[in-house]
């Protein structure tokens, strides 16, 4: 019992930055929705099934469009390219088997997958159920945030600008902190140019799906040519 | 669109989504003797991809950013490299983003 809070108070410390971020973010989000005309139904409800801030916004309005299955398949699967990415960085830390697997892989949104990928958990705690519990987390207060902003969306106008800007701080930080610990500076320099380029060239739609394809590319020729001696973390 | 086209919709993009993050599960697991492996190559690349992704996602943050007209940018850029320089000098995270985020919401509110 007693470690089952220490799995649990541990996640939600970590989780703290995304609880401001996603509830701020998914009432944009729903409130967004309410402006298109919908019910608080739609928003929360496609938090929760969707789960994928920028899937949701584009689904919101391919709604009031002429239904086009295909067309939905396919700039999903543009949009969520880059988790294909994320899963082949868990498939070495997130279980195979039992229903954990499941939770962990359905709520691996950009952040949660950020925070499960990059935090350390301490000896005392069971990693998968600390990984567990911040995805749990991550996605009550995106749903959480997505309601809000649908059901409070014409009764209130409370609004801090530039809230959101705690999203941008936490990759920040946890970029500054990734960076410090490498000893091979290769893959964030290559990061960091290839998505810069591919957005000056490819634009906003697609830079993202143009830059990893890139970066796979140039780890398949550096692995043909031996590899990378494992100094990267 | 009529309530079932709008569910089917949903639902597309719903299961579209979730195999995006599901399928390197079923594609890069080797099956030997009831024991599961990850593919040499996939794994490498797995742990070479990381850093890399954490920079895209801050170039994904700051995609808006115009760099040939930054006057509507400052903002986001001042706050972002006090983001950095306190927690180069505290390395505590909660700092950083309290820190960060409310000299955003000044900059943005009450000086540009």
């Amino acid at each position: 019992m007693h470690k089952k809070i220490t799995n649990f108070r541990y996640a939600f410390i970590t989780s703290i930055p995304v609880l401001f971020g996603y509830v701020i973010l998914g009432m944009g989000y729903g409130l967004y929705m309410h402006n298109l005309g919908f019910s608080f139904w739609y928003p929360t409800l496609m938090a929760m099934t969707i789960y994928g801030g920028s899937v949701e916004f584009l689904i919101a309005n391919l709604l009031l469009q002429h239904f086009n299955p295909v067309n939905v398949l396919l700039l999903t699967a543009v949009l969520g390219f880059r988790q294909f990415f994320y899963g082949i960085s868990m498939l070495t830390k997130y279980p195979h088997h039992g229903w954990r697997k499941w939770v962990l892989l359905f709520g691996m949104s950009d952040e949660t997958f950020v925070l499960n990928y990059y935090t350390k958990i301490p000896h005392g705690c069971d990693k998968d159920v600390v990984r567990t519990w911040i995805t749990v987390l991550d996605y009550f207060y995106w749903a959480l945030g997505a309601f809000l902003g649908g059901y409070l969306g014409g009764v209130l106008h409370l609004q801090i600008r530039g809230l959101d800007f705690v999203m941008t701080a936490l990759f920040l930080v946890l970029t500054v902190e990734q960076v410090l610990k490498e000893k091979n500076h290769l893959s964030s320099i290559s990061g960091f140019l290839i998505t810069l380029v591919s957005l000056l060239f490819v634009g906003q739609s697609y830079f993202m799906v143009v830059a990893l394809l890139l970066l796979v590319l140039e780890f398949y020729l550096i692995y043909r040519r031996g590899g990378i001696k494992h100094d990267l973390n | 669109m009529t309530l079932i086209e709008r569910v089917l919709t949903i639902a597309i993009a719903a299961v579209t989504n979730f195999l995006t993050r599901w399928l390197p599960f079923v594609i890069f697991t080797n099956r030997k003797e009831g024991q599961q492996s990850v593919v040499p190559f996939v794994k490498e690349l797995g742990d070479f991809l990381p850093p890399a992704i954490m920079m895209m996602l801050v170039v994904y943050c700051y995609r808006n950013l115009n760099l040939f007209n930054l006057n509507h940018s400052i903002p986001e850029i001042l706050a972002g490299i006090i983001t950095v320089i306190i927690h180069l000098w505290r390395r505590s995270m909660f700092l950083s983003l309290i820190a960060g985020t409310l000299s955003y919401i000044l900059l943005l509110n009450f000086v540009f």
